[in-house]
């Protein structure tokens, strides 16, 4: 049986907080040169860096043409670690507890409704980490500062408060902001706990995130949530307002799993409904982030300005360059991400069989899809089955990743990977036999029903570029100007418009809050991989996507935006609030200055078949 | 070569920001301000400084007037820092078009005030700047210049920092972007800032919840 491989890393002992003594902590950081700051008079005393703060490097220049040379395939996949509850102290509050160094948010909603059973503690903090053993360790920032963040594993039912301490430098230079907030992607969470990109604080400060983990449309089904909504990948990053694509190729973010009574995480045990998927986690159930980066010739992260980070040429998975990952002759569910910045993956396997593809960004599919290839998208999740039984001992099979990325609207060169398999992403070697009790059903789950009566409006969004400006209806995003607000418990259907055709630049657009159902791509209905929900929802140029969406138990600001991180770091956000009124918005004249019909009243909500054979209609 | 030229390449300067790019990735083109005085990119108008950077052209009648309006209201709102610890510049996009005279012209006519430089220089150089700080890597929209007319780039020298901000956004949205490259503020201040914060946040909630716009 492979054992999980555990990376190594720095010390994690400030993690818990532990065993600083407040002298020691002076001692610290005055030895590493950090900024201690005394408030005898509030009575609290900072958490400290427990370890040495590794120097900023500074980026090479010029700019290198390609990244250190790497031999593939010669370490092993790393898993990171779960994130172990932690009693907090202060104990977390309903209203933010800025005396003891919390920073500013709303009070939590429902606090009293959902209070948190289980507490985290997150560090955000600059350390080393090894990309490569052929590569010195490299300066990222990072969740406990361990790279990839550490996965939280949490249960359906069991609200959490997880508390995020920022100790990024606050002498900081170069790429990146040491300001930062932190989204659930994609958590049904209360706006304060949502990580809203204008909501970011700096170091020195700690904020409580409440995440309740009830089903979407808690209120509305008897008995604690309706199952049939349950999301259950999710990843967790930083979202701050123009910085999120230098934060995030720093090293800010990591996963978060929920886990139910249906799927359990474990193959066997459980009541009539467990699922037996592929288990458990860092087993059979494996987590893949993928990035990528450049490096420079001493192995720091290039940049290629102070707020821009390039197209990586090294293909990075939890952490890791090309890595490979020994696997049992049975089933294995990965849990894919895209954590960016920008490029597109198109996944293959090299011996050509299919992914059984279970749930995209986090929701089980009704059936499993056979898909030869898989187009990843930033920040978006696939749930995949591959079965390795058919395999021989012996037998590597690779992961190719066959889209070029474009650069100056030219695809770099990728060469064949069927050829060069050394461009692979990464290798699974097939190296042992182990027992599958695992099950992959036929059917998964059953959606509720989709009830288009529900749509009480429908909202024109469209993305386009004007004066080298993103916009989205002709506007530019304003934290603090809502562009539309939706009625909480109503149903509205979205209609996302890519209105830049000539850039070749596909938006991957994600909405805060609630997973929704496609209704029609460019008014055809949409592709079985599509026929989930979804959060993230690719548009290509010139294309337009309906989509159904219910909007249920929190109140607040939340986002619709490009999750290319570059696109959304230029403003390509709008800020939209849950209310208890419909506001039919939006700009009076859109980007190319001609009137906006926006949010138009629905008097007659179309039905399901209707809407696919009315493209255009709509607009 | 002139002295000025070997000196600047090849002795150490001190005054030069440890974390900067220095003229290496700026350049130290001359470029020429709208009183018509000579002034090289790097040394004179970024080396240490906290400078907002835009492109536009006299002659640019869709977004240009709007962004050179913003950008006169950002720098009222900034007070008496701009010309002191911030500096503000608007590039040509024509320089075959802008002379500084033209420049000095279309200042005065929307109000620029001390601190807020208009320059022009050869082509070469300008387009060397421009994208230095403003490239798409996109040949349609690097070549296109009215794709360059809408962002102004915020540049921290000394912390090699920046950031961007559409010029058509709110004014104050332009101001709260220079704050987001400025060097982090003692502890005890940003604390202070916090509880002016939640009291905002506070009476926000208060208000929504008054208004039936949340239900309490």
């Amino acid at each position: 049986m492979p054992k999980p491989t555990r990376r190594k890393r720095n010390d994690t002992a400030s993690q818990s907080g532990d065993g600083v003594s407040r002298r020691t902590a002076l001692k610290l950081g005055a030895a590493a040169g950090t900024l201690t700051v005394l408030t005898s008079k509030k009575g609290f005393s900072l958490p400290m860096f427990a370890d040495t703060v590794p120097p900023e490097p500074t980026v090479c220049s010029p700019q290198p043409t390609h990244s250190p040379e790497t031999t593939p395939f010669v370490q092993a996949l790393p898993i990171p670690p779960t994130l172990r509850p932690f009693k907090l102290n202060p104990a977390p509050t309903k209203s933010a507890n800025l005396a003891a160094g919390e920073a500013p948010r709303a009070d939590h909603q429902r606090w009293e409704e959902f209070l948190p059973q289980q507490t985290y503690d997150m560090t955000l903090k600059p350390a080393l980490h090894t990309f490569h053993p052929d590569m010195p360790p490299t300066y990222v920032w990072a969740y406990n500062g361990i790279y990839p963040g550490p996965t939280i594993i949490n249960q359906y039912g069991i609200p959490v408060v997880v508390r995020f301490h920022n100790q990024l430098p606050v002498d900081h230079t170069g790429f990146g902001s040491n300001t930062h907030t932190t989204h659930l992607h994609n958590g049904h969470t209360a706006s304060e706990s949502d990580g809203f990109a204008g909501d970011f604080w700096g170091p020195g400060f700690f904020k409580d995130h409440h995440y309740p983990n009830i089903y979407a449309g808690f209120d509305t089904f008897p008995g604690g949530g309706d199952p049939r909504e349950a999301m259950r990948t999710f990843w967790y990053h930083d979202h701050r307002h123009s910085f999120t694509a230098t934060n995030n190729y720093r090293g800010l973010n990591g996963m978060f799993l929920l886990y139910d009574n249906v799927d359990t995480g474990f193959e066997t045990g459980g009541d009539h409904n467990a699922l037996h998927l592929p288990g458990q986690y860092g087993l059979y159930d494996i987590p893949l982030n993928f990035t990528d980066k450049k490096f420079c010739p001493d192995g720091q992260m290039f940049a290629t300005a102070p707020d821009a980070v390039p197209a990586g040429d090294k293909f990075i998975v939890n952490g890791a360059i090309q890595p490979f990952f020994q696997v049992a002759r049975r089933k294995y569910r990965f849990r894919m991400l895209n954590s960016g910045p920008a490029r597109i993956w198109t996944f293959t396997m090299s011996d050509g069989r299919p992914f059984t593809l279970i749930a995209t960004d986090g929701n089980l599919l009704e059936h499993p899809v056979q898909i030869p290839s898989l187009e990843l998208h930033v920040s978006s999740r696939y749930d995949v089955i591959l079965d390795f039984s058919g395999n021989q001992i012996g037998d590597s099979v690779y992961l190719l990743n066959i889209a070029p990325q474009f650069v100056n609207n030219a695809p770099e060169p990728l060469p064949d990977p069927n050829v060069d398999v050394t461009k692979a992403v990464m290798r699974f070697d097939v190296v042992s036999d182990a027992a599958d009790h695992s099950v992959v059903p036929d059917t998964l789950c059953q959606y509720p029903d989709l009830n288009l009566n529900e749509v009480v409006t429908t909202r024109i969004w469209n993305f386009d570029l004007v004066n080298g400006q993103f916009k989205i209806n002709g506007l530019i995003f304003d934290p603090d100007r809502p562009d539309a607000t939706v009625k909480q418990g109503t149903a509205e259907t979205w209609i996302i418009r890519n209105k830049l055709p000539a850039s070749g630049w596909t938006h991957p657009v994600h909405i805060h809050l609630e997973e929704g159902r496609i209704l029609s791509r460019n008014g055809a209905p949409p592709p079985p991989e599509e026929s989930g929900r979804r959060d993230v929802y690719p548009i290509r140029p010139g294309e337009e996507v309906h989509i159904f969406l219910r909007f249920r138990e929190w109140f607040g600001k939340y986002m619709i935006h490009c999750h290319n991180l570059g696109h959304e770091d230029n403003f390509m956000l709008v800020r939209w609030d849950v209310g208890t009124q419909t506001s039919l918005v939006t700009s009076p004249v859109d980007s190319a200055g001609n009137p906006n019909p926006g949010a138009q009243p629905n008097p007659n909500p179309p039905v399901l078949s209707e809407l696919f054979t009315r493209k255009g209609e709509l607009a | 070569m002139n002295r000025r030229d070997l000196l600047t390449c090849v002795l150490p300067d001190k005054s030069r920001p440890g974390a900067s790019m220095g003229p290496e990735f700026y350049t130290n083109a001359v470029l020429h301000t709208h009183e018509n005085k000579p002034v090289r990119f790097y040394d004179d108008l970024i080396k240490g400084k906290l400078t907002l950077i835009n492109f536009i052209y006299t002659g640019c009648m869709k977004s240009c007037p709007r962004s050179t309006g913003n950008l006169a209201k950002a720098q009222k709102l900034l007070g008496d820092r701009v010309g002191r610890d911030i500096f503000m510049y608007s590039i040509t996009l024509k320089p075959e078009e802008d002379d500084p005279e033209t420049l000095r012209d279309y200042a005065r006519s929307h109000g620029a005030r001390p601190g807020w430089l208009f320059l022009t220089g050869n082509e070469y150089d300008l387009t060397t700047i421009r994208f230095k700080l403003a490239r798409w890597d996109h040949p349609m929209l690097d070549f296109d210049l009215d794709q360059h007319t809408g962002m102004v780039r915020i540049i921290n020298d000394t912390l090699n920092q920046w950031t961007m901000c559409p010029t058509h956004a709110a004014p104050q949205q332009i101001v709260d972007a220079v704050s987001w490259v400025e060097p982090t503020k003692p502890f005890a201040v940003r604390l202070r800032e916090n509880y002016k914060t939640q009291a905002r946040i506070d009476r926000e909630t208060r208000d929504a919840k008054a208004r039936g716009a949340w239900r309490a």
